[in-house]
């Protein structure tokens, strides 16, 4: 109980030191630079303890839950020897993570909205929606599609940077023949994809894999799921804004 | 705001992280209980860590959501409006220089750098990058590392939606960069900082960097907030590559750090 207590005060400490730049950085900017005074102080503060709180509640929560969770998950996989099922899991966590990410609605209702001022559909409320559900669909079938491909280079124990590097080759070849005004979203939805939980379960899930696997390093093999899940959207949307 | 208000908000921010988080548990569960069928070691204790970092995801979202971004906005704002840059007059003449801005430059790398210093995914990312690596990478550095690699991002992006050079050109040059680094960084270090990119464009950063670029691209003449508010994001990705590679190969370099073989267990 102790010894808890002690971990969770070490975790706060940490906590507070993580969001000091933050705190700093608004300080200096609204009293020195804009030289504006503090609305509501108060309830800044009583915001800032809970901004504290809320993070060492989550890396604690982490430490204990999703990290060991994964890693017993990916290790079972990898005994059980389910190769199938195993790049199924992979699929359904990028899809099933990405589909509903709130990050993403935002950026495809904004994209629906770009596109119809572009005429390159029509300027009403269904055609948006469509438009908007469609990228949607696209960017979560590309996350289920990197996780796979990220699993099974893992598995095969390939070197990261050729996959990256074709995939840049290739996003730099697409952006040439995609539309403009697709190409500020393609490339920004490589980076709402991975969301606050994702991140560390699929981490948990490459650094298990590579570590059970014989001949896999975990530094070396474990990670870049991430790396592959914020590629493949911008591929994936430049097709997308080329086909619609 | 009141007590009400705050549990109202409360409530509502825990009812949308549990929202968030049940296609992931509905998947881990399926999965384990039709394909792998083991007992899950220390069950209660996975649970309980999930109920954890649920409760803290939510009340971190509150915080933000109460002290952080509404400030953040508001700055945003006021350093992109043309009475704080220079003088409307000049503005809408089109005499506004890129140099007119440098506060914006200055704060958008300031923003940028504190809030990836307390983005969660990153802090999760860096953690368990230092106990893979057996030591050889310290958590703090990584993380010191990504945070500049996104201030020199944000800082160019917003130079780049006040002169209004295309976003492609740039990240092309970023996407060079990066290949070149890729041949000369130490191997263990490679897919690490691919990983870097993706991790750090989350909760905290989003919003904050996404309202200084709206602003930007609002205020400035000829600029379409739909068009140039994109872009920021892509940048932040991309940096964090260059310079968490960097770190490596300067650590290397100094004769300590990441290009010491890590301890894993079957490098055989």
């Amino acid at each position: 109980m102790l010894a808890a207590l002690l971990g969770f005060l070490r975790l706060s400490l940490q906590s507070l030191r993580d969001l000091a730049p933050i705190i700093l950085v608004i300080l200096v900017f609204q009293v020195a630079i804009l030289q504006q005074p503090f609305p509501n102080l108060a309830e800044t503060l009583v915001g800032l303890a809970f901004v504290a709180l809320g993070l060492t509640l989550f890396i604690g929560g982490l430490d204990m839950g999703i990290f060991p969770l994964g890693e017993s998950m990916a290790e079972s996989f990898a005994r059980k020897g389910v190769l199938f099922w195993l790049l199924v899991f992979a699929f359904a966590l990028g899809f099933g993570t990405t589909v509903a990410e709130p990050a993403l609605i935002a950026v495809a209702d904004e994209a629906a909205r770009v596109a119809a001022d572009a005429g390159a559909i029509e300027e009403t409320d269904a055609a948006r929606e469509n438009y908007a559900f469609g990228l949607r669909l696209t960017v979560a079938l590309s996350v289920g599609f990197a996780v796979l491909l990220g699993v099974f280079r893992i598995l095969k124990g390939w070197p990261i940077q050729w996959f990256i590097i074709g995939g840049y080759i290739l996003v730099v070849v697409l952006t040439g023949f995609a539309p403009e005004e697709i190409v500020g979203v393609a490339y920004d939805s490589g980076g709402v994809t991975t969301s606050t939980v994702t991140v560390p379960l699929v981490t948990a899930l490459g650094i298990g894999l590579a570590t059970v696997l014989k001949g896999r390093n975990p530094m070396v093999d474990g990670f870049g799921l991430i790396a592959f899940a914020s590629l493949t959207p911008i591929i994936f949307v430049l097709v997308y804004g080329m086909v619609i | 705001m009141a007590a009400a208000d705050w549990i109202d908000t409360i409530l509502e921010t825990l009812l949308g992280t549990i929202l968030d988080v049940v296609p992931i548990a509905a998947i881990l569960v399926v999965f384990q209980v039709a394909v792998l069928r083991g007992k899950i070691p220390g069950l209660p204790r996975v649970l309980l860590g999930f109920c954890y970092m649920v409760v803290g995801l939510a009340m971190f979202l509150v915080g933000l959501e109460t002290a952080l971004f509404p400030l953040g906005r508001v700055m945003a704002q006021q350093l992109t409006d043309p009475a704080f840059v220079g003088n409307a007059a000049d503005l809408a003449a089109g005499r506004l220089d890129w140099l007119d801005y440098a506060w914006v430059y200055v704060f958008g790398a300031a923003i940028g750098f504190a809030t990836t210093v307390a983005e969660p995914s990153l802090i999760a990312v860096s953690r368990k990058a230092a106990q893979v690596s057996g030591g050889a990478l310290s958590a703090w550095g990584l993380r010191l590392a990504v945070a500049v690699g996104v201030a020199a991002s944000i800082a160019l992006g917003a130079f780049r939606i006040v002169t209004g050079t295309p976003l492609a050109f740039y990240m092309m040059v970023g996407y060079a960069i990066v290949i070149l680094q890729t041949f000369f960084a130490p191997k263990t270090i490679v897919p690490l900082a691919y990983d870097s990119g993706g991790v750090t464009t989350s909760t905290v950063t989003v919003p904050l960097v996404t309202a200084l670029g709206l602003g930007l691209a609002s205020t400035i003449p000829g600029r379409s907030p739909l068009l140039d508010g994109f872009g920021l994001i892509a940048l932040a990705s991309l940096f964090p590559m260059m310079t968490v590679m960097a770190y490596a190969q300067i650590a290397q370099r100094l004769g300590a750090g990441p290009s010491r073989p890590p301890a894993g267990r079957n490098t055989s």
